[in-house]
């Protein structure tokens, strides 16, 4: 009559969610998990070169801190690299998966040079600077607008949507700095090197000083709106809750539009900063993948724009090092430093599972059950 | 007669419980072969589940399963197959992109290389034998829902089984195409196959059953033959004793109209008439029970109130109690019915879906409905947490914090949160489709205590139940509704569980009748 229930064999471990963990613990989590990623990379690091492993940790820091200009580097590329990760965080709070940020950012950069190149000797330098601002903005805004609108009328897929809006970015960049390119050149080279027209001026005798305050800026900005505005409040329920949305009247086309908006302004803000302010032309590689890895530094910081400061800081500090070790070991090239910034990017993603979730052992299970 | 039929599938003492919830308690079933046996019971009754364990989908805590005489164990629907047992399900397991060959040989291990000509072959044989009207190589989007079935049917029958289960299938189909499945279903049984059939329209158990067995409230109430009952003994059977609740309910002071809905139609999204003519009047101090098995029309109707759903015509109209003017609610916004001063407050049926956000707070959660007040763009947190504060602190909501997130909350707790916030803002009109679904006797009393307090307040409170003995004794009055139709309107005070039950299954026989004129 009675059914068998012997238990069956219990597996080695397994896996419970956990209930939240206080912040302190979990950010004691991610440094120990940037602290094992570090020996980790020493230790690879010492059976590729056979040098010392402090070394090696010192060549990271040399990149990055050595001198003031690489210090200033750092904090500029951190500063564009947040950036993009504040344009992309609205989305994503949406529940809408724009991996876009590439070419909105890029698209923006093609305008601001467009403006440079074509009228850049035509009026003063504040108009030219304006008028590139804007029209980078709006350019980003439209890369951004094609997909939300698409998604708000026809629901269509806007994961690939707004990565082939990346390709023809690309695509019009690869174009137009073929069609621009000065004779005899193969490519398209810094623009306006003889008058500087549209370059951000300098500040205190520094290039990249404006760029880092208009990031700054708009970093408090975001951090307010996400905190205390009613349109991040319908931002959060629509990404929640379709349903719930409805039900408490949030007109959800226009919330799905007017974000997109926002967050495709920036991305073609962050764009004109690059041009502008840095680099003087425009590329395939100006945005450099890092609308992508933007995505990274928005998740891992929570969406929090405080946070994000620390986690693009941290991606940045090891690309930098990285790199610096390549140049400096003369037996490594460029593919070592993508090793290191994987095995560290692996190591502080996967301590996330660590805190959200924990192992419990076969015999050690009862007391927590 | 059914002495000397064979016994097919017998079930002995089938207990399953889903954590504190017995869905099914020492539940006896036979089966004989070449018959089609009714399963009827209201909603919760446990039929489902039944059904779910003769398939294997669920494994019963005890109990036997007996096929041919012989003791079996079903542990998955593999095992379900080998017993050449079949099951349609409610919801369609069909791959769209695939044509309707296609979905029947998926899955069947017969090698890697699909053999489709013998296969269509296999399938138009079945589809004569038995009078399916199917083409093999259509595919699945572009079918109708009635061909849809067909191909679940014919899916179920190539591979072979004798006993066929079929849950609620006539749900999404016309008349005239149960008309036609009734057809092939007798054709099966003379051909010597045993069916089971889950309904509750009491019509077509008389129609097309041999034998009926009756579940209540996931208890076996018996087994009657169809010749030998009619609808009024099966609804008795269906509903149950009377059980004595002790909710309170005072008389109605001064009801004055608030709502009046006027002869409203509504379409769903798939096209199928989901609310026919729906006329009735919600009063100001009383609660208007709505009674109706699942899916007749409930949530639209509400829905439809709120403004979340689309009609089609017909009137909504509300009745301003202070500036004495009627306002026609239809196809306003749900901003819009608010802006209009009506204060309309809804608690959906689908909590943590629609009703409140997750994983938000309870403060956040609090501001759901108001947070647009005003014109500044920045939120105003202060008044929605003085507002946390008190439904937690007046409700008993048990909670470590205001600003934990409500989805760690248990149900009753968020149902509190919910109710709280909708009768917070002082409705006029207060809606809640199932509010006690899910919850334990105290919090249950808890909402019933709490809509009772706003009816005493003055407010028109509409409720949407689904246990007949908890809305005869707290709605003052119970309109009742079958498929999208009002079949009734009964006083609380003077009606029976049955005469609802009855009321309840008519709605499909009215239907019927309805479209055969036209």
């Amino acid at each position: 009559m009675s059914v068998k229930t012997s238990p069956a064999k219990q597996p080695l471990f397994h896996i419970v969610k956990r209930d939240a963990m206080p912040w302190w613990k979990s950010w004691l989590v991610r440094i120990a998990a940037v602290l094992v990623s570090l020996v980790v990379c020493g230790i690879i690091s010492v059976i590729l070169t056979k040098e010392n492993p402090f070394k090696i940790y010192g060549m990271m820091f040399e990149g990055s801190f050595e001198t003031e200009r690489r210090r200033w580097m750092l904090i500029y590329r951190t500063a564009i690299l947040l950036a993009i990760a504040l344009a992309i965080t609205p989305a994503f709070k949406m529940r809408f998966w724009n991996i876009g940020a590439e070419g909105q950012v890029l698209i923006g950069a093609l305008a601001a040079g467009a403006c440079m190149f074509k009228i850049g000797d035509s009026m003063n330098n504040a108009s030219l600077i304006a008028i590139m601002a804007v029209s980078a903005i709006a350019a980003g805004m439209v890369w951004a607008l094609l997909p939300a609108v698409c998604k708000a009328f026809w629901n269509t897929n806007e994961t690939l949507f707004t990565l082939m809006m990346n390709y023809i970015a690309i695509q019009l960049i690869a174009y137009f700095s073929y069609v621009w390119k000065p004779k005899g050149t193969g490519q398209l080279g810094v623009i306006n090197q003889n008058t500087q027209a549209g370059w951000l001026p300098d500040i205190a005798g520094n290039k990249y000083l404006l760029t880092v305050i208009v990031v700054a800026v708009l970093t408090v900005l975001m951090y307010v709106y996400m905190k205390y505005t009613k349109q991040w409040y319908e931002i959060s329920v629509v990404g929640e809750s379709e349903n719930t949305a409805r039900y408490v009247g949030i007109n959800i086309k226009k919330v799905i539009i007017r974000t997109l908006a926002i967050s495709g302004a920036i991305a073609g803000l962050v764009g004109f900063l690059i041009v502008s302010g840095a680099d003087h032309t425009v590329t395939t590689d100006t945005a450099g993948g890092r609308g992508f890895t933007a995505i990274m530094v928005s998740w891992l910081a929570k969406f929090n724009p405080l946070y994000m400061v620390l986690t693009s800081f941290m991606l940045v500090f090891f690309e930098r090092g990285a790199a610096e070790i390549t140049t400096q070991i003369k037996s490594l090239n460029e593919s070592f430093a993508d090793i290191i910034t994987g095995i560290i990017i692996f190591f502080i993603i996967g301590c996330e599972f660590f805190i959200n979730y924990k192992i419990v052992f076969r015999g050690s299970g009862n007391k927590n059950a | 007669m059914s002495e000397n039929k064979k016994t097919v599938l017998e079930l002995a003492n089938i207990t399953k419980s889903f954590g504190s919830v017995v869905a099914n308690a020492n539940v006896y079933l036979s089966l004989y072969k070449g018959e089609i046996l009714s399963i009827l019971g209201e909603n919760g009754s446990g039929k489902t589940t039944l059904m779910n364990i003769i398939s294997g989908i669920y494994y019963p805590d005890s109990g036997k399963i007996y096929i041919n005489g012989e003791e079996v164990v079903i542990s998955s629907p593999k095992d379900a197959f080998k017993y050449k047992i079949g099951m349609i399900h409610q919801h369609f397991k069909l791959v769209d992109v695939f044509s309707a060959t296609e979905n029947i040989v998926l899955g069947l291990n017969e090698g890697a290389v699909i053999d489709a000509k013998k296969a269509e072959k296999r399938v138009r044989e079945i589809s004569t034998a038995y009078g399916f009207e199917i083409d093999p190589k259509k595919k699945v989007y572009q079918m109708s829902v009635s061909e849809k079935q067909t191909v679940e049917i014919i899916k179920v029958l190539y591979r072979g089984a004798d006993i066929l289960i079929l849950d609620e299938p006539t749900a999404v189909l016309t008349p005239q195409e149960t008309k036609k499945l009734f057809r092939i279903l007798r054709k099966m049984r003379d051909d010597g196959k045993s069916i089971i059939i889950i309904t509750h329209k009491l019509h077509e158990v008389m129609e097309l059953s041999d034998r009926v067995s009756v579940l209540c409230k996931g208890k076996y109430v018996g087994t009657v033959n169809t010749s030998e009952t009619n609808e009024n003994l099966l609804t008795e059977m269906m509903v149950g004793k009377k059980v004595h609740l002790d909710i309170k309910r005072a008389v109605p002071v001064n009801p004055v109209p608030r709502l009046t809905v006027k002869n409203l139609n509504c379409v769903n999204r798939e096209g199928v008439k989901v609310l026919s003519d729906v006329s009735f009047t919600a009063n100001s101090g009383e609660i208007l029970g709505i009674a109706g098995i699942a899916g007749s029309g409930q949530r639209e109707l509400l829905e439809a109130i709120a403004g979340l759903q689309r009609v089609s015509s017909g009137e909504i109209l509300y009745n301003d109690p202070q500036a004495h003017k009627t306002e026609n609610l239809r196809d306003k916004t749900p901003v819009q019915i608010r802006n209009l001063g009506v204060r309309l407050s809804f608690v959906p049926e689908d909590r943590l879906g629609m009703g409140l956000v997750g994983n938000m707070d309870i403060v956040d959660n609090m501001m759901l409905r108001s947070y647009g007040k005003g014109r500044s763009m920045f939120l105003q947190r202060k008044q929605p947490k003085n507002l946390a504060v008190d439904v937690v602190r007046n409700l008993d909501v048990v909670t470590p914090n205001i600003n934990t997130p409500v989805r760690r909350l248990s149900g009753g707790n968020v149902q509190k949160v919910l109710v709280g916030r909708e009768i917070s803002s002082a409705p006029t009109v207060l809606m809640a489709a199932y509010p006690v679904r899910g919850l334990d006797i105290n919090s249950s009393y808890t909402i019933y205590d709490l809509l009772n307090a706003q009816k005493e307040n003055g407010v028109a409170v509409i409720f949407v139940g689904e246990d007949l003995d908890v809305l005869v004794e707290l709605c003052d009055r119970i309109l009742v509704i079958g498929s999208g139709h009002v079949t009734g309107v009964v006083d609380g005070r003077n009606t029976t569980k049955e005469e609802i039950g009855l009321l309840m299954t008519k709605g499909a026989s009215h239907k019927t009748e309805g479209e055969t004129l036209q």
